[in-house]
């Protein structure tokens, strides 16, 4: 596939995923009982579907004006960090402890992106000094100042 | 005049404390590229959980105030528009700043975003008690019609394309729904536990707004800050004080062209800025020197986009249809304090309308005042690398998330919303509709099941949906203001982007 073509593939690709949803809702919201419960939910799946449909028909013809689709460098760019993300949010977060996880990922994703050369030593301690700090604040903030109470099971 | 009588509530210590807080604060976020005045509101929201109603809306309304303000400094000295509001004010304001002119282009976008800020919060004030009056007119279909137009309006005109803004408030109203059905006690849409209560709106506002940000710093990789920060020279403030009273013409069309479109529910300040530009530039005997450093382009730039502040609030406390995405995120910031824009509002909470008014007054004089002088340190702190801040807000998205309920539900629900608005966003789909929606669907919903049953009781669903003065003049606005966006998608025209300004 060139790069000429990646745009509108990527579109017909997004558009048919709105649309699988927008199906998928319509198809719940007509089924599902009480049907007093879905009233609302079907007006709303109505049109949802049909924009859907339209926006995916547009995209099959290769009518789309807007949205530039990502391009593979901007994607391989980003996938070491929404990894990173992930990981933080649906298990390290809750199996590690929040502070514990927030400083791991805050040094992690900040080394990664840093531009700073990874072979100086001067970068690896500016990084460890902004996660330190970071996360400090981050607790006298939440836990001292909100009392917001998070899930701690490493560390603190 | 009842504003008056509210006045002292802003001076007490921790509402003062509090207006100084998010104005300075909000000067140096609205400086920091990346960071948009909505999500500087959303990420503020879950430090307000602990604070009084007024207290809250007070850091949130000066941090709304001074971001935008904010956002001149970077534009200014960086050619980078701190939120899409300044993308006017860096045509002149950058040439200014490489002319050695940077601290006089500062001074007068500060002063000037003082004046039309004012002038905004004015109309704000004179405006919006008569129009929350005139809301108690309002019935279920009303309601129901006016939730759909709010959704519409910021569907068509916020949006590239017309249809995709419409499908992202379809979007918004459909996860809206998710969780228990109010009446019937159903279940509806809950594919996942953390599903079970609903889609939490704070959460999902700091999904949204915050990261396809912070994906989207991760998208240009390990790239280096190449923005050079100009150096600001000494100028007399009273300088500038004598230049902008030469300059009447600018600050009126400002003033005037931020009011209005502030005033329409979904055109944002990168509009009203960019039409106050071009209307000035028109008007001005020396139109050729515009984009050379003139002063007049930073004028009403920034004047247009502070005076729309005020007016974009007038729909929001009067019809509960916020008039620009950030209006939307303070939407969310009174329901989550169990406070209901309107007549309620002003009849029984005079005391946080007015404050929270009044205390936007006096954040646009605090914010003059500051901004002079934080506008050195804003520019440094614009510097901070890419990296660093996404790191940041993630964590603080994280831990904002969390905070609202203690759940983890509202964690996953606000990464997987953002990933997904990240993924939307690139394929043209727009963030501000898809969160009218989600504020505006249970509005929508609770009115039209109300107006079924009195329809069922009454005449039947089409004459009590579908006629009736009012009825029908909301019908009209929505079917306009979609002809008019398909219209203006037809003739392909539209406003310069952020990322275009920065090439």
């Amino acid at each position: 596939m060139s790069d000429l073509n990646l745009p509108r593939v990527q579109h017909v690709v997004a558009s048919g995923c709105v649309l699988a949803v927008g199906a998928w809702v319509t198809y719940l919201s007509y089924t599902q009982q009480p049907a007093e419960a879905f009233l609302f939910p079907r007006l709303i799946a109505t049109v949802f579907v049909v924009l859907a449909a339209w926006t995916f028909a547009k995209a099959i013809m290769g009518w789309t004006k807007v949205g530039a689709g990502v391009s593979p460098i901007a994607f391989m760019s980003m996938v070491p960090g929404v990894v990173v993300m992930l990981v933080y949010v649906f298990w390290a977060a809750k199996t590690l402890g929040f502070y514990t996880a927030t400083a791991a990922s805050f040094f992690i994703l900040f080394s990664l992106y840093d531009p700073a050369p990874h072979n100086a030593l001067k970068s690896w301690m500016k990084r460890v000094f902004a996660t330190v700090c970071f996360t400090l604040v981050m607790y006298g903030l939440f836990a001292l100042l909100l009392k917001v109470f998070t899930p701690r099971e490493a560390l603190f | 005049m009842e504003f008056l009588l509210y006045f002292g509530d802003v001076f007490t210590p921790v509402n003062f404390a509090l207006l100084l807080v998010g104005t300075i604060g909000g000067l140096i976020l609205g400086a920091t590229p990346g960071l948009s005045p909505t999500m500087a509101v959303a990420l503020l929201i879950p430090f307000t959980f602990q604070l009084e109603p007024t207290q809250g809306l007070i850091l949130l309304g000066a941090a709304y105030t001074s971001t935008v303000a904010g956002g001149a400094v970077s534009a200014i000295l960086l050619k980078i528009p701190g939120a899409p509001a300044n993308i006017a004010t860096t045509l002149d304001g950058h040439t200014m700043a490489q002319n050695g002119q940077g601290t006089r282009a500062l001074q007068l976008s500060f002063l000037s975003s003082a004046v039309g800020g004012i002038f905004g919060v004015m109309l704000l004030i004179f405006l919006t008690p008569v129009l929350a009056k005139w809301a108690l007119a309002f019935g279920p279909s009303h309601l129901f019609w006016l939730a759909i137009l709010g959704v519409t309006v910021i569907g068509t005109l916020d949006s590239k394309s017309v249809v995709k803004g419409l499908l992202s408030g379809c979007i918004g109203l459909w996860l809206a729904t998710i969780g228990f059905d109010d009446i019937m006690g159903a279940q509806r849409f809950i594919f996942h536990d953390a599903l079970g209560g609903g889609i939490n709106i704070i959460a999902a506002l700091i999904g949204l707004f915050a990261i396809p940000q912070v994906i989207s710093m991760f998208a240009k990789g390990r790239q280096g800050d190449d923005a050079e920060v100009l150096q600001v020279q000494k100028h007399s403030v009273f300088a500038a004080i004598r230049e902008l009273l030469r300059f009447p013409r600018a600050m009126g069309i400002g003033m005037t062209t931020g009011s209005i479109i502030g005033l329409i529910p979904g055109v944002g300040g990168q509009i009203a800025g960019l039409v106050a530009y071009d209307q000035t530039k028109k008007f001005s005997p020396e139109r050729e020197e515009f984009g050379k450093g003139h002063p007049e382009g930073v004028i009403a730039a920034e004047a247009a986009n502070n005076a729309m502040v005020g007016p974009s609030l007038v729909p929001l406390l009067t019809l509960s249809i916020p008039g620009s995405p950030t209006a939307a995120v303070l939407l969310g910031g009174l329901l989550i304090h169990g406070i209901f824009p309107g007549s309620d509002l002003f009849d029984n909470h005079p005391d946080v309308a007015w404050t929270f008014i009044n205390s936007m007054l006096i954040g646009q004089v605090l914010m003059c005042l500051f901004g002079l002088y934080v506008a050195g340190l804003a520019a440094r702190v614009a510097q901070v690398p890419q990296s660093l801040m996404a790191a940041i807000v993630l964590g603080l998205a994280v831990f904002g998330s969390y905070s609202v309920q203690s759940s983890m539900g509202d964690v996953y629900v606000m990464a997987a919303l953002g990933i997904m608005m990240y993924f939307l966003e690139r394929f043209g789909f727009s963030a501000a509709p898809l969160v009218l929606g989600l504020i505006l669907g249970p509005i929508a919903e609770a009115n039209f099941i109300q107006g079924s049953m009195i329809a069922n009781a009454t005449d039947g669903m089409v004459p009590y949906f579908l006629t009736g003065t009012l009825n029908l003049f909301l019908i009209a606005v929505v079917l306009a203001s979609v002809a008019y966006s398909v219209w203006m998608e037809v003739r392909n025209r539209r406003y310069v982007s952020k990322e275009e300004i920065m090439v």
